[in-house]
C-alpha cells in the first residue's frame, strides 16, 4: 500500500488548517453559504436531509487496518454509529456537525486519510479494481497508476472549478470490475510491445443522460500519461458547457462535438502541453510503484479446504475468488444481509473487518463499487476462520452478485436530492427473494437502486434496474433491464408504466419466472433479456 | 398553513421557526403565512439558521405535518433506522410520515 | 475599483483602459485587452510582445475557465500584468496564482489577512503549473 512520506503529510495537514480556517470564516459569517458550498464540497462535507454529511476518501478503495479502525472511530465518536459505504468506493457518515469537520479531518489525517475532493466540481476520487494485486487477470497492478492521478489531480489548480463533478477510473483487466466505461475517463492499462499505456475512453457516465465513454485513444505510453490528461481536462474546462449544470458533464461535451473531433481538439492540446514538462520522471512511477508490491505470500501453501461445513461451502462458492498466488483466495464481505442497508456497516463491524485484514490479509482491505469490502489476500487454510469471524459479526451473507446483493444510494431516507426510498425497496426485494437456494438458482443477477436521475444507486448499469421518481408527491418506482456496468458494458432499457413499491417487487418476479421459464444453458438473466429482447419481459410484467 | 424550516448552522440538526425561535421539534412550527422570506432573511443573516425555505403544512390535532413526503422525513428521521428518528421509543411515532 | 486592486507584482499597475478582444484584434496601438470567460485566449497570442494588462473576466466564482485562459497565457510566454477581475473569493487566490495571475480586481473587498494566510498554507504543490513552484515529484527526485 501506498504510504505518505513528509510531502504527502505536510499537504493533508495544510488541508485540514485550511478547511479550519474557512469553517471558522463561515461561523463568524465573513463567508455566505454561497461561498462556503464549493469549499466544504472539496472537503466532501454536504448538507443533507437530516445534517451534514461527511464523504471520506478512501483512494482506489484500498485501505489498511489502521485507517478502517480509524473510520470506526470517526462513526463512533463524531457521528451515531455507522458509516456508509458508496458506488465511489468512499465511505460517508450522515449527522455529522459543521464545528466537528476540522477535528475530524485532522484525525483522519493521522492515519493518511481525507476528504478531499470527494465533492465539488473537480476530479473525483479514484476509482479501481478491488481485486488489483490479487486478480489472477490483471496486465499490471492498476494502484500505482490510480495513485499517480491522485497525487496530480490534488488541489489541481486549473481544474479545480471544471463545469461538472469529473470522475476517473483505472483497471488493467480484461474484466472490468469498475464499471470503467461508465466514468468521465475510464482508463485501461493494456500492453503493447512490452510496455504498458493507457486506452482512454472520455465521456462516459450515469445520470440523467446515460453514456458509455467512447474510446478516444488506444495507448498513451505513461510517460504522457500527465500530459494527456491535462489536455483532456482543459478542453473540457474550457469548451464544456456552463449555461445548464444538467448538461455540463463532459459526456455531452464529447456527444455535441463528437468522439473525433473531442479527440482531435485534445491532440492539439496534448502537442502543446507535452512540451511544457509537466510528466513524471520514470523514477517517481517507480517509487509509487514499489509500495504495492506483492505482499510476501507464503510458497508451499495447501490448495485444499474442508467443505465440510454446508453453510461454509455455500459462501465460499458465492463470496470466495481465485487470487493470483497459490494457496490464497479473494475473499468478499457482503454489506447485504437480507433485510438490511445496502452499504451500511457499524463501527463494531468495520472493528470487526480491520482485525480480519489484520490477522488474515496482510493488513489491508478493499471496498467496492458495489458498496462490499474486500479481504484481497486471504491464504485458503484461513478461510473457515475468517467465515467464523464473519458470521459472528453479522457479515457472511453468502449473496455476491446475487439478486440481493443490491446497489442502492441513500435515496430519500438520508438525501436531499432524492425523490423516492431507495433503502426500503432494496429491504423488500431482498426479502421477497430471501431464500439462499432460490437467488443461487437465479444467478448472476445485478440489481441497482437509485432514488433520483442522478444514479448514485448506477440504476443504469443494472441488469434490473430501478428509478426512484416523485410522481404528483407519492414514490414512483421505474424499471429497466438490461444494463450492465462490466466489460459487456450496457445501458438498461425502460419497461414501461412505473410502479409503487409493491408493484415493482412483483414486477421483478415476474421477470425472473420468465428469465427461469426461458434460459438456456449458461445464461445470466441478462443475457436472456438481450436474446430475447423487451417483448417478452413486457407482457410479463403488465400482461 | 406555511412553515418555515433550514438546518442549524452549526451542527446540521432540522429546525423549525416556531414564531420566535428555532425547534427541532416540527410540532412546534408556527404558520408564518406571508412572512416566511422575510424572517428566512433576517435569520440567515444572523446566522441562526442555514438555508432555511418555506414548505406547505397540514394543521392537525398534533401539530403542523409538512405536505411533501421529503419534510415529514426530514421532520422525524430517516424511515429505516427507527432507532435514529427523534422518538426512538415509539414505534408508532412515524406513520403519519409515509 | 482601483482601490480594491490586489497586486503581486512590483512594477506600476498598468493604467491604460483594457478594450474588449474584438476591439483589440481591430486596432494596432491597445495595450490592454480584456477576456470574457468564454473568449479564446489564444486569440492574443500573437500579440503578447504588445500587451501590458490582460484582464480575464470571472461572471461567477464557478466560472472556472478563466484558469485555463491563464495558463495558456503565461504557457506561450506572456510576462505582462494578468489580472482576475469580477467574481473573485479569497479561497481561490492560491489556485489562480499558480495558473499566473498576479493581480486581482475582486468585485467585493477581499480580507487582505485572510488571503496572506491562505496563500501561504500550502507549503508544496503535486503538480506544475504556470507558477515556478517546484512540484512534490520533483522535490522528490532532486
Amino acid at each position: 500500500m501506498y504510504k505518505y512520506d513528509t510531502y504527502d503529510q505536510a499537504a493533508v495537514d495544510a488541508r485540514v488548517a485550511e478547511f479550519r480556517d474557512q469553517v471558522e470564516r463561515r461561523l463568524s459569517g465573513a463567508l455566505s453559504e454561497d461561498q462556503f458550498k464549493p469549499l466544504r464540497l472539496m472537503n466532501g462535507l454536504y448538507l443533507q436531509l437530516h445534517a451534514y454529511m461527511l464523504r471520506v476518501a478512501i483512494p482506489y478503495g484500498t485501505l489498511d487496518s489502521r485507517q478502517m479502525r480509524m473510520l470506526a472511530h470517526v462513526a463512533r465518536t463524531y457521528d451515531r454509529g455507522y458509516g456508509h459505504f458508496t458506488t465511489r468506493q468512499n465511505i460517508q457518515y450522515n449527522w455529522i456537525k459543521l464545528e466537528d469537520a476540522p477535528d475530524i479531518l485532522a484525525e483522519l489525517a493521522t492515519v493518511e486519510m481525507h476528504a478531499i475532493q470527494t465533492s465539488g466540481n473537480c476530479i473525483r476520487n479514484i476509482s479501481s479494481d478491488q481485486y488489483a494485486g490479487a486478480a489472477a487477470d490483471e496486465v499490471t497492478d492498476p494502484r500505482p497508476w490510480a495513485e499517480l492521478l491522485r497525487q496530480w489531480s490534488s488541489f489541481h489548480p486549473e481544474f479545480s472549478y471544471l463545469p461538472r463533478k469529473f470522475k476517473i477510473a483505472v483497471i488493467a483487466a480484461g474484466e472490468d470490475r469498475a464499471a470503467m466505461r461508465l466514468h468521465d475517463i475510464g482508463i485501461e492499462i493494456v500492453e503493447r510491445d512490452g510496455q504498458h499505456g493507457a486506452r482512454v475512453f472520455v465521456g462516459g457516465g450515469m445520470g440523467r443522460t446515460p453514456m458509455i465513454a467512447p474510446e478516444i485513444r488506444d495507448f498513451v505510453p505513461l510517460a504522457d500519461l500527465l500530459s494527456y490528461l491535462e489536455a483532456c481536462l482543459r478542453v473540457y474546462n474550457r469548451y464544456g458547457r456552463r449555461d445548464n449544470m444538467y448538461k455540463a458533464r463532459i459526456k455531452i461535451l464529447v456527444h455535441e462535438i463528437g468522439a473525433a473531433d473531442y479527440a482531435r481538439q485534445v491532440e492539439e492540446e496534448f502537442a502543446h502541453v507535452k512540451a511544457l514538462g509537466i510528466d513524471l520522471p520514470a523514477a517517481e512511477f517507480e517509487r509509487i510503484a514499489a509500495f504495492f508490491a506483492p505482499p510476501a505470500f507464503e510458497t508451499g501453501l495447501s490448495e485444499t479446504i474442508d467443505r465440510s461445513d454446508p453453510d461454509f461451502a455455500l459462501w465460499l462458492d458465492q463470496n470466495v475468488k481465485p487470487h493470483k498466488a497459490p494457496g490464497y483466495a479473494i475473499v468478499n464481505i457482503s454489506l447485504k444481509p437480507v433485510g438490511g442497508i445496502p452499504g451500511d456497516a457499524s463501527a463494531e463491524q468495520i472493528d470487526v473487518m480491520a482485525d480480519l485484514a489484520e490477522r488474515y490479509s496482510f493488513g489491508e482491505a478493499r471496498v467496492t463499487h458495489a458498496q462490499n469490502i474486500v479481504l484481497p489476500h486471504v491464504r485458503k487454510a484461513d478461510l473457515y476462520a475468517v467465515w467464523q469471524a464473519l458470521a459472528e459479526a453479522g457479515l457472511a451473507e453468502a449473496n455476491l452478485d446475487l439478486i440481493s446483493d443490491i446497489i442502492a444510494c441513500p435515496g430519500l431516507d438520508y438525501c436531499s436530492l432524492a425523490n423516492a426510498r431507495s433503502i426500503p425497496l432494496a429491504q423488500k426485494i431482498a426479502t421477497r427473494f430471501a431464500d439462499p437456494a432460490r437467488q443461487r438458482e437465479l444467478g448472476e443477477l445485478k440489481l441497482k437502486i437509485s432514488g433520483c436521475i442522478n444514479a448514485c444507486g448506477h440504476h443504469h448499469a443494472g441488469h434490473i434496474g430501478i428509478l426512484g421518481v416523485d410522481k404528483k408527491g407519492t414514490e414512483n418506482y421505474q424499471l429497466s433491464f438490461g444494463g450492465s456496468g462490466a466489460e459487456d458494458v450496457s445501458l438498461g432499457k425502460i419497461t414501461g408504466p412505473g410502479f409503487d413499491e409493491d408493484g415493482v417487487v412483483d414486477a421483478i418476479e415476474r421477470a425472473t419466472d420468465l428469465y427461469l421459464a426461458r434460459r438456456e444453458a449458461g445464461e445470466r438473466f441478462v443475457d436472456t433479456y438481450r436474446r430475447l429482447g423487451m417483448e417478452p419481459f413486457k407482457e410479463a410484467i403488465y400482461g | 398553513m406555511r412553515i418555515l424550516t433550514g438546518n442549524d448552522l452549526k451542527s446540521g440538526d432540522v429546525v423549525w421557526w416556531t414564531g420566535s425561535d428555532w425547534s427541532r421539534h416540527v410540532e412546534d412550527a408556527a404558520d408564518v403565512s406571508e412572512r416566511g422570506e422575510a424572517i428566512a432573511r433576517e435569520e440567515e443573516a444572523a446566522r441562526r439558521v442555514n438555508v432555511p425555505y418555506v414548505i406547505d403544512a397540514a394543521a392537525t390535532p398534533e401539530g403542523p405535518r409538512p405536505a411533501h413526503i421529503k419534510d415529514r422525513i426530514r421532520a422525524l428521521g430517516p424511515t429505516v433506522r427507527a432507532d435514529l428518528t427523534l422518538r426512538p421509543a415509539d414505534p408508532a411515532a412515524g406513520s403519519w410520515v409515509i | 475599483m482601483a482601490d480594491d486592486l490586489l497586486r503581486l507584482r512590483d512594477d506600476e499597475a498598468h493604467d491604460e483602459p483594457a478594450v474588449t478582444l474584438d476591439s483589440f484584434l481591430g486596432q494596432s496601438n491597445a495595450t490592454a485587452v480584456r477576456l470574457e470567460a468564454g473568449e479564446d485566449a489564444r486569440a492574443l497570442l500573437p500579440h503578447l510582445e504588445r500587451l501590458a494588462l490582460v484582464e480575464v473576466s470571472f461572471p461567477s466564482f464557478r466560472d472556472g475557465r478563466g484558469y485555463s485562459a491563464a495558463r495558456i497565457l503565461r504557457e506561450a510566454g506572456y510576462t505582462g500584468e494578468l489580472r482576475a477581475e469580477g467574481d473573485v473569493l479569497v479561497d481561490q487566490i492560491a489556485h489562480m496564482r499558480r495558473c499566473g495571475f498576479d493581480s486581482f480586481a475582486p468585485a467585493a473587498p477581499i480580507d487582505e489577512a485572510a488571503m496572506a494566510r491562505m496563500l501561504a498554507i500550502q507549503p508544496h504543490v503535486y503538480q506544475c503549473a504556470a507558477d515556478d513552484r517546484a512540484p512534490i515529484w520533483k522535490l522528490r527526485h532532486g
